[in-house]
């Protein structure tokens, strides 16, 4: 490249501000480099807000975060917190663990063959966007109040999701790779084994991953209407004697946690399915 | 070192020539309402490199895949070897405008996909795969991804991938279009070597005038909407000359004007 | 799916399996699904009836409230996260991380900060909807092609011109994708938001009908709801398409 001869274009990086502002320069060089600058003041920010609000109070049922950060601490020390967490991750695990196999089976289905799509496709692209909460009381009816019942939800919940994403993948296989397939005689199971189902497979985890997102929604749901069990207990209960520290806290670890998992699982599925994506 | 004159066989086209390996007889397509190739009739001889040539929309890649068996024909007839043929099949190879790679493969797994499909041993498939790597120039990368790869190294995969087959005839499909210039034209330096080394036979798809003049023995003019065969033109050049002197050959300039004099009343 | 050469609509299958439903009803396997014929029955009694169409009002009047918030609120903040790295610095982490948290478990929370009426639900429904019609606005707003913003200023365009008549016409496609799929949500969030609540509008009706197992009722009352949510997404793709030709061109 023709690095020297351009001395008109000296100043592209360097000398523009005459270094009056030293302090915010390498503030703000800092902040470019370091992403997890950005986490902690953004953090910071809400949560110093929240201190505040706590503190003038905007509500009597507003604690500060210090006091919900402390019952938060309370709560896992005192083993009330992990055992509850035990207790929910079962209906959701099982749901959507059923809703995984069965979602990306039927939605695989509804890819590769026109007649399962007609058949489901509208069905699901209608529970997916219809307000499935209004048919959780309907579960209790049959299965009562226990696991099933909450695995249930889950399920209600996590399928359409799964279903849908994993149709979607199936759809959008890259035309020109089954083309070659097809140039190379494969035949049609080879093109859905070598092809189809892997060049779909980081929208179908994608799929999952959303799933498990409206999993959370379902058995916080569950927790909430059908009867109080694990951190849906705790949130009740805390409300119940106006123990609103506590409450808050099992609310916030709840977001927390799924928040945790789902950038995890976002965070498997760019480092390992999606070469394309990933830096070396 | 060239001939100066073009030789023209507009007419000829329907008639048997001595070694046709690909016959395309009274091919027409249509989609819908749309009439996008008009009773098609072409040889193919064994051996040569045939470029389909003209301006977008005259259905020469529709013609290609039509002959690769991936787009049925809504009338006429594909043969190949004399028998009539449907679909794909193993006497024919395609190379993607798009690659066509698969991104969770390595080289190695990309260029032995046809004899994966075929049930080819690992231990054989890889040895003609690596070998067929080397020859395209892409020794090293067997264990590579897609995307860590240029787009013209891309391309050599699909062409590696191509010839690992060891099918008579490579059905090209603007392989060059996704390639920046300068790649560009190294690899039609090296399509021609490879032409000379492997004695197949080629038919080639592309919209660039010039690369049609220089790489092919024989050259299909197709005009557009819809798509009829316009003119053959035989470029007849010395290819033994050294690149850049067939670039700057009268033959070749001639030739290659002639044919845009042909294609500039379709220019927009 | 084709059938004798003919293209079958798509969502004709839904007629196929209210035939199904209305079989299953009639064999009488279970109380929880009586046939479909008279569910539709019932839910012609049921608009006709007082305690619906309040429910209903109620209902609409926290969706729309709540979707107004949550789209003046939401548009802005979107297109400033887009424009400004600063503003997307700081609400980045908190939008992606509400846009897939389990609001449901924050609806208790709000029961106690807004009583246990109407203002907890339209909270509810902004917090269900803001996240998303944020996220699609920025995005829309970042992926303006800087060559058309170069395009204004080449020909003098002042930076509000450029905004108004170049970025916000531009990502007006996204924009609307966004709204489409916060109204989606938004009606998740009424329906959540009035059943936790349970005293309310269709949440008290789902609750009056599942306790003394009125399936009929109960079950027209989630069709209306399953088909007013697929109308209003319906009527936005409706208007998205109209506009589409702007995405096309890019």
């Amino acid at each position: 490249m023709h690095m020297a001869a351009t001395p008109h274009k000296v100043s592209a990086t360097g000398g523009a501000g005459s270094g009056s502002s030293t302090i915010v320069e390498t503030l703000a060089e800092f902040a470019r480099r370091r992403k997890s600058f950005w986490v902690v003041l953004s953090l910071a920010i809400l949560f110093t807000a929240w201190e505040i609000a706590g503190r003038v109070p905007i509500s009597f049922a507003f604690p500060t975060f210090l006091e919900t950060f402390a019952a938060l601490i309370e709560m896992t020390l005192d083993g009330t917190l992990l055992p509850a967490y035990a207790i929910t991750f079962q209906p959701l695990l099982i749901g959507v663990a059923v809703s995984a196999v069965l979602g990306i089976g039927l939605g695989i289905a509804m890819g590769l063959s026109d007649k399962a799509e007609w058949l489901l496709a509208p069905v699901f692209i209608v529970l997916q966007a219809a307000p499935m909460a209004a048919l959780v009381p309907l579960v209790t009816f049959v299965y009562g109040i226990g696991l099933v019942a909450k695995t249930l939800a889950v399920i209600m919940l996590a399928l359409p999701v799964i279903v849908l994403n994993s149709y979607k993948a199936v759809r959008h296989v890259n035309p020109s790779l089954v083309d070659m397939c097809r140039s190379f005689q494969g035949t049609r199971l080879q093109q859905i084994f070598k092809i189809i189902i892997p060049d779909a497979t980081p929208v179908l985890f994608a799929g999952l991953r959303l799933g498990i997102a409206a999993g959370f929604i379902g058995v916080m749901l569950a927790e909430l209407l059908i009867t109080p069990t694990g951190i849906g207990d705790l949130i009740t209960y805390h409300r119940s004697i106006a123990n609103y520290a506590h409450m808050y806290a099992a609310v916030a670890s709840i977001i927390a946690v799924s928040t945790i998992t789902l950038a995890v699982l976002q965070y498997v599925e760019v480092r390992f399915l999606r070469p394309e994506k990933r830096r070396k | 070192m060239a001939n100066p004159m073009p030789a023209r066989a507009a007419e000829q086209s329907g008639t048997a020539t001595s070694d046709a390996i690909v016959e395309v007889r009274d091919i027409c397509k249509r989609y819908g309402d749309i009439e996008a190739l008009r009773g098609i009739n072409l040889e193919f001889e064994r051996g040569k490199l045939t470029t389909l040539l003209g301006p977008s929309g005259c259905g020469k890649t529709t013609l290609l895949k039509i002959i690769a068996g991936l787009v049925p024909a809504t009338s006429g007839q594909i043969r190949i070897n004399g028998k009539v043929v449907t679909g794909p099949g193993p006497e024919r190879a395609f190379v993607f405008q798009d690659f066509a790679l698969m991104p969770w493969a390595t080289v190695l797994r990309n260029v032995s996909f046809g004899l994966e499909l075929k049930g080819v041993p690992q231990a054989e498939r890889h040895r003609i795969a690596k070998h067929y790597i080397s020859e395209v120039g892409l020794s090293g990368f067997e264990e590579k991804y897609p995307h860590e790869l240029s787009g013209g190294m891309r391309q050599r995969v699909g062409i590696a991938r191509a010839f690992s087959v060891n099918a008579d005839v490579l059905l090209l499909d603007e392989p060059f279009s996704a390639v920046d210039e300068q790649n560009r034209r190294k690899f039609q330096e090296d399509l021609l070597q490879l032409v000379e080394k492997e004695r197949k036979t080629f038919l080639f798809v592309t919209h660039s005038i010039e690369e049609a003049v220089y790489v092919s023995d024989r050259i299909v003019l197709l005009s557009p909407r819809p798509g009829r065969v316009s003119q053959i033109i035989e470029p007849n050049i010395d290819r033994s000359a050294a690149p850049d002197v067939i670039r700057r050959d009268k033959g070749y300039l001639d030739v290659v004007e002639e044919i845009w004099q042909g294609l500039r009343q379709y220019a927009e | 799916m084709k059938l004798f050469g003919f293209k079958v609509p798509m969502m004709t299958s839904l007629l196929f399996w209210a035939l199904v439903w209305e079989v299953v009803g009639r064999m009488d396997v279970i109380f929880l699904i009586p046939p479909m014929s008279a569910i539709v029955s019932a839910g012609f009694e049921l608009v006709a009836t007082n305690s619906w169409q309040n429910a209903s009002l109620v209902t609409l009047r926290s969706f729309v409230v709540g979707m107004a918030l949550a789209i003046g609120v939401g548009v802005p903040l979107g297109i400033a996260m887009g424009r400004f790295k600063i503003v997307d610095n700081i609400f980045g982490l908190w939008v992606n991380m509400f846009v897939s948290a389990p609001l449901s478990a924050l609806v208790p929370v709000l029961m106690i900060l807004f009583g246990l009426g109407e203002t907890t639900v339209v909270v509810t429904v902004f917090l269900f909807a803001v996240w998303i019609i944020v996220l699609d606005a920025r995005a829309g707003v970042m992926q303006v092609p800087p060559s058309l913003i170069e395009m204004g200023r080449c020909y003098g365009a002042s930076s509000i011109t450029i905004f108004s008549k170049i970025i916000l016409l531009s990502a007006l496609p996204e924009i609307l994708a966004g709204i489409r799929i916060g109204l989606i949500r938004g009606v998740k969030g009424v329906v959540i938001g009035q059943i936790l609540v349970s005293i309310i509008g269709y949440g008290e009706l789902f609750e009056l009908y599942s306790r003394s197992f009125d399936m009929e009722r109960f079950w027209a009352l989630t069709i209306i709801l399953f088909a007013a949510a697929m109308l209003l997404s319906a009527a936005v793709e409706l208007f998205e398409k109209r506009i589409e030709y702007y995405a096309g061109a890019r």
